[in-house]
């Protein structure tokens, strides 16, 4: 008689469940009449809770298709948690003041010019606020400083400029100081109709529109455009170093090196100089060993290096390794004292442009580097000095308009006739947001900048 | 026609440079996908840590090493570095990975992910700037060859090659003839092989396959914090971001070379440097990226596991 | 708790109720400042990360690869969408919502050609191919002056408000969980289990691969074409970080779940804005990293794990779930 033995198990960990059945026919005058079963159901459950292992940590410890209902227990702590953050972030103070927002690199790939500006800043409102406040209209108002990190990233200092300018609602946003980001953040600034004053950014793009070619009515700069600082180093390498030809190695991924290059390109050559090599890199690049064998191949007297402190010393010192005995010359992305202690030896002796040098102050310098120096124990840098006229500006502008609206504090700062900074005196042209501004060339000596010459424009 | 040549022998020397660096980091990546079958993302931060580590025993050895003659401070900082760095990887996959041996391969991934992101972080909490490495040795630069450039006056076209060049290059290829050796002569490495043909039947050969996992992230996580140093001392502005994409970079290299094969990764490295350096002499330097990836992807397309590698037997 | 909700899972009116609703809400606020402006582009982000989580979800959950591609159909549906609107196209509002189906368009031709990639291989050897292809699009970017270069592309005019997020976001989820539930959604689901015995018992692999490489990289366009009429783009912003920090929403939230993505998009913007406004600088990433380690060693699956929303799925569906 056909027996079927039926087995099945489940997977259930502790054991096996079996089923044995018997199904029996009987044949009775040809037919099956008769049909029997009978199923046993039976638990086998070994012994103990042991299985045989060789090595737990190589086994299956846990089904791994479980789809049971979600379990509701820790969704809202979660979500609890979330909203307590929430809430933790919405406190704003109702105190009347005058709201000022920063927008400046405090992490990324420049952390000392966000250090600089950040540390201007509060020296600043600091002052300020300890002589009572800024005087707007009647009444005598603290300065509130909403400061936002940009991280040196164009993407992130736009949303920093949008949250200053529409979350916080702050009467006027001072920064960022690198072009990346500051081209980025002057479109939103424009848009909103929001005055900003970028202390450091040099390219020419960032107070221009980017459609039109015509410059923006709200945004503003404390410091020269890059086209002035082309022409200055042009005519300081090849009146004062006497340099006939040069080599250029640039950042062509960043905008601010590219226009410089670009712009020190056309400047050379038209005042009679040679460009005998423009090599690029990309942002993040170690080794330049490939464009300075090019470079060196052309033997130019001197090489112009438009990069931030961070790229700098690694130009320089294995331009030198390769035995590149060139000038080198920098702009005023140099002019950090973290460039000294990256750069050493290497450096030394090389020429670049900056906004304003500590050893010819006059006595308003004077006095707010002894400031600076005394909070943080440093000498102030370029990015510090115009972040504080940008500051200063931006005051005298509100003192003048004698209200917080922006567009009273707009033509405010573009009718400032003559203001004394520590950069120098300034002044906006009109229908023009870049003031005229001279220039100063510095040399690093002994692990130091020291004043060489001025330029005027 | 002369000139031509020895611009080519020098850009072959910063590729081999290049390469060598970046096969040491790829030979971890191998390591670690040989045995477990897992990449391990935080590989490029432990690189990163690497240089750190170097920066910071410089600092704290220098008056105790002055004495000695510079070669063997710089083997006994780099020794303490492979070491710290080793331990440093081993206790991350004790912590982190074992623990998720037996979850989705795609969990482990994304906690390597985490382990490299907390690493990356938490070196930027106690560092934000970039940092200058010491220099543990005169580097000087050796003239091989020099003659005179027709194109430019005054110009001379030279071969040269420094003597850090030579140390990397020297160094990167003596650990490799050693992981090799490892590997193929060693008890060890042929427990780590069995682990990487069949890791459930290992077990039952009385292997301890914990044991020799730790071993191999140690060895890995070493290599990887060697080449750190390395780069560091070939570039000597270090920063916590440095890590992430050479990390990167290196784990194509292995991949192109095949992953889970040593030799794949020192050929892939090696290719990597090439490819890279060469773009930039043929073409324009920003369109380097472009080239070596799209190089890497033509080479993947031709032998979809790599070049030494051979797809996994699929059972049906 | 759980009886009452089990009842509103039963309930299928909710979902498209909640719809309702929140389109009200979003048309509300776009024209009446019930939310500041801050507050609704952190809401507009949200939208645009369910819209990649679930995108990558599809692949990488559903199909079982390892895509790290992803910021690259992103960036490729945000550089086309936006030289649409600003140079050929330039001024006319209207035309917002073909821009962003063109750029989808064009971030699908470029996923079709990854699935034909996919053929030839699996696992951590595609992931590579995918890494490469990123970076091949981020450098391509990068040397094309025509979209501005490494400086970015300006004067994007802000065409993404929030009904046209929520709208966009409604329309993903429609297509992915219509798509996941139906015939190709068990073939993509038989792929990840074990391709081989997919094709023999006669699922079409090929098919399934292109259909689940272009849906997913038609809508990472999408959300690509969204986020670039939001803020500023620059070739920069798309990289190997940005696949990661997708990759990351996508396994926190729950690999092969769509409401896992949903949630997953949602908690990690928001700990990712509200992390950043609480000041903490560097420690933000500590904080984060962190959490994704303890999240992952804890939870392996993401939050939500393989287990549905049951609004999304299918009655029969929830049946057997309910039963098993």
């Amino acid at each position: 008689m056909p027996q079927k033995n039926g087995r099945a198990w489940s997977p259930v960990r502790t054991g096996y469940v079996t089923m044995d059945g018997v199904v029996r026919g009987e044949k009775l005058g040809g037919e099956v009449s008769k049909v029997d079963a009978s199923f046993k159901l039976r638990a086998n459950v070994p012994e103990g809770r042991k299985r045989f292992s060789i090595n737990q940590s190589l086994l299956p410890r846990r089904n791994s298709l479980s789809t049971k209902a979600i379990p509701m227990k820790n969704l809202p702590i979660l979500l609890g948690v979330l909203v307590l953050m929430a809430l933790a972030g919405c406190g704003k103070s109702s105190e009347p003041s005058v709201k000022i927002g920063l927008n400046t690199e405090l992490t990324g790939e420049m952390p000392a010019v966000g250090a600089s500006s950040q540390n201007a800043a509060k020296l600043f409102v600091d002052q300020l606020n300890a002589a009572g406040g800024v005087k707007v209209g009647e009444i005598t108002l603290p300065i509130n400083l909403v400061i936002g990190d940009n991280g040196a990233k164009a993407d992130q200092a736009a949303a920093v400029a949008q949250r200053l300018i529409t979350q916080d609602e702050v009467v006027a946003m001072i920064g960022p100081n690198a072009s990346v980001c500051a081209i980025p953040a002057s479109d939103i600034a424009e848009a909103a109709k929001c005055v900003m004053i970028s202390p450091w950014s040099t390219n020419p793009k960032t107070t221009l529109d980017p459609n039109t070619g015509k410059p923006k009515d709200y945004v503003f700069r404390a410091c020269f455009t890059d086209t002035f600082q082309a022409q200055v180093l042009a005519k300081f390498t090849l009146n004062n170093l006497k340099a006939k030809t040069a080599a250029v190695l640039y950042d062509s991924s960043s905008e601010a090196p590219n226009a410089q290059a670009a712009l020190f390109k056309e400047t050379f050559e038209k005042d009679g100089g040679q460009i005998v090599s423009f090599e690029t890199y990309t942002n993040g690049d170690k080794d330049f060993s490939a464009q300075l064998t090019k470079i060196k191949s052309t033997n130019p007297d001197m090489i112009f290096l438009p990069a931030y402190y961070n790229d700098v010393p690694l130009m320089a010192q294995q331009a030198r390794s390769l035995g590149i005995t060139a000038q080198f010359v920098g702009s005023d992305a140099w002019s950090s004292p973290e460039i000294i202690k990256l750069g050493g030896a290497a450096i030394e002796g090389s020429y670049f442009c900056n906004h304003y040098s500590t050893q010819i102050a006059t006595p308003i310098a004077q006095k707010f580097m002894a400031d600076y120096k005394a909070k943080y124990g440093q000498e102030p840098d370029d990015v510090a000095a115009l972040t504080y006229d940008a500051f200063g500006l931006l005051v005298e502008a509100i003192t003048d308009a004698g209200n917080l609206d922006r567009q009273a504090i707009r033509d405010a700062l573009a009718k400032i006739p003559k203001y004394d900074g520590i950069t120098g005196t300034m002044q906006f042209q009109p229908g023009s947001g870049d003031p005229i501004k001279s220039a100063v060339i510095l040399q690093i000596k002994d692990g130091e900048f020291v004043w060489v010459a001025n330029a005027q424009p | 026609m002369l000139d031509d040549v020895l611009y080519l022998a020098q850009q072959t020397i910063n590729a081999l440079q290049q390469g060598s660096i970046y096969a040491l980091i790829a030979l971890g990546y191998t390591m670690v996908y040989g045995v477990l079958t897992m990449i391990n993302f935080a590989h490029g931060d432990l690189f990163m840590l690497g240089a750190f580590a170097c920066m910071l025993l410089a600092g704290v050895l220098t008056p105790v090493l002055v004495v000695f003659p510079p070669l063997l401070s710089f083997i006994v900082i780099l020794l303490l570095v492979m070491i710290i760095i080793g331990v440093l990887g081993a206790s991350i996959e004790r912590v982190a990975y074992r623990p998720l041996r037996n979850a989705p391969r795609v969990s482990a991934i994304i906690t390597a992910l985490g382990c490299g992101l907390l690493i990356q972080s938490l070196t930027l909490v106690i560092f934000p700037y970039s940092k200058s490495m010491p220099s543990l040795f005169t580097n000087t630069t050796f003239q091989l060859f020099k003659m005179p450039n027709p194109d430019a006056e005054g110009a001379s076209v030279t071969l040269t090659i420094t003597a850090l060049q030579i140390v990397i290059i020297c160094v990167s290829l003596i650990l490799m003839v050693a992981l090799d050796f490892l590997i193929r002569k060693t008890r060890y490495g042929m427990a780590m092989r069995a682990i990487s043909f069949d890791s459930r039947t290992v077990p039952l050969m009385g292997i301890p396959v914990d044991r020799i996992i730790s071993m191999t992230f140690l060895i890995g996580a070493g290599l990887g914090g060697a080449a750190g140093m390395l780069y560091a001392l070939a570039y000597p502005v270090i920063a916590p971001s440095m890590g992430i994409l050479v990390g990167w970079k290196a784990f194509i290299a292995a991949v192109v070379g095949g992953i889970g094969n040593i030799r794949g990764a020192v050929l892939g490295g090696f290719i990597l440097g090439a490819v890279e350096v060469l773009a930039v002499v043929v073409f324009d330097s920003s369109y380097r990226d472009l080239i070596s990836y799209s190089l890497l992807l033509l080479i993947l397309i031709f032998k979809p596991y790599g070049l030494l590698g051979q797809a996994p037997n699929q059972k049906v | 708790m759980s009886a009452f909700l089990s009842q509103l899972a039963r309930n299928r009116w909710i979902l498209p109720a909640l719809v309702v609703i929140g389109f009200a809400i979003a048309i509300l606020a776009h024209y009446q400042p019930i939310f500041s402006g801050y507050t609704q582009i952190i809401l507009i982000t949200i939208g645009i990360n369910i819209i990649l989580c679930v995108s990558l979800n599809l692949v990488n959950g559903y199909m079982g690869e390892f895509s790290v591609g992803h910021a690259g159909f992103m960036s490729l549906g945000a550089y086309t969408s936006a030289v649409f609107t600003t140079k050929w196209l330039p001024d006319i509002p209207m035309l917002f919502p073909v821009a962003v189906i063109f750029g989808g368009v064009m971030a699908a031709i470029i996923g079709f050609l990854l699935a034909l990639l996919s053929f030839k291989t699996r696992g951590d050897y595609l992931a590579i191919i995918t890494l490469a292809f990123l970076m091949i699009v981020k450098s391509s970017w990068e040397n094309i002056s025509y979209v501005g270069g490494p400086a970015g592309l300006l004067g994007v005019d802000k065409y993404t408000t929030l009904p046209w997020t929520f709208f966009w976001v409604v329309v993903t989820m429609f297509v992915i969980r219509n798509l996941v539930y139906s015939k190709f959604g068990r073939a993509i689901i038989a792929i990840r289990e074990d391709e081989i015995a997919a094709n023999a018992m006669g699922v079409r692999v090929r098919e399934a691969k292109i259909l689940a490489f272009v849906v997913s990289s038609f809508f990472g366009g999408v959300a690509g074409a969204l986020y670039s009429h939001l803020n500023f783009i620059n070739p920069k912003y798309f990289d190997i970080m940005k696949s990661t920090e997708i990759l990351v929403m996508v396994y926190l939230g729950g690999i092969s779940s769509l409401g896992g993505s949903i949630l997953g998009a949602v908690v990690f913007t928001f700990l990712f804005y509200q992390l950043e406004n609480l000041g903490l600088g560097y420690w933000r990433m500590v904080i984060l990293s962190s959490l994704l380690i303890l999240l992952m060693l804890f939870r392996p699956r993401g939050i939500m794990g393989m287990k549905e929303l049951a609004w999304f799925l299918p009655k029969l569906e929830l049946k057997e779930r309910r039963q098993s």
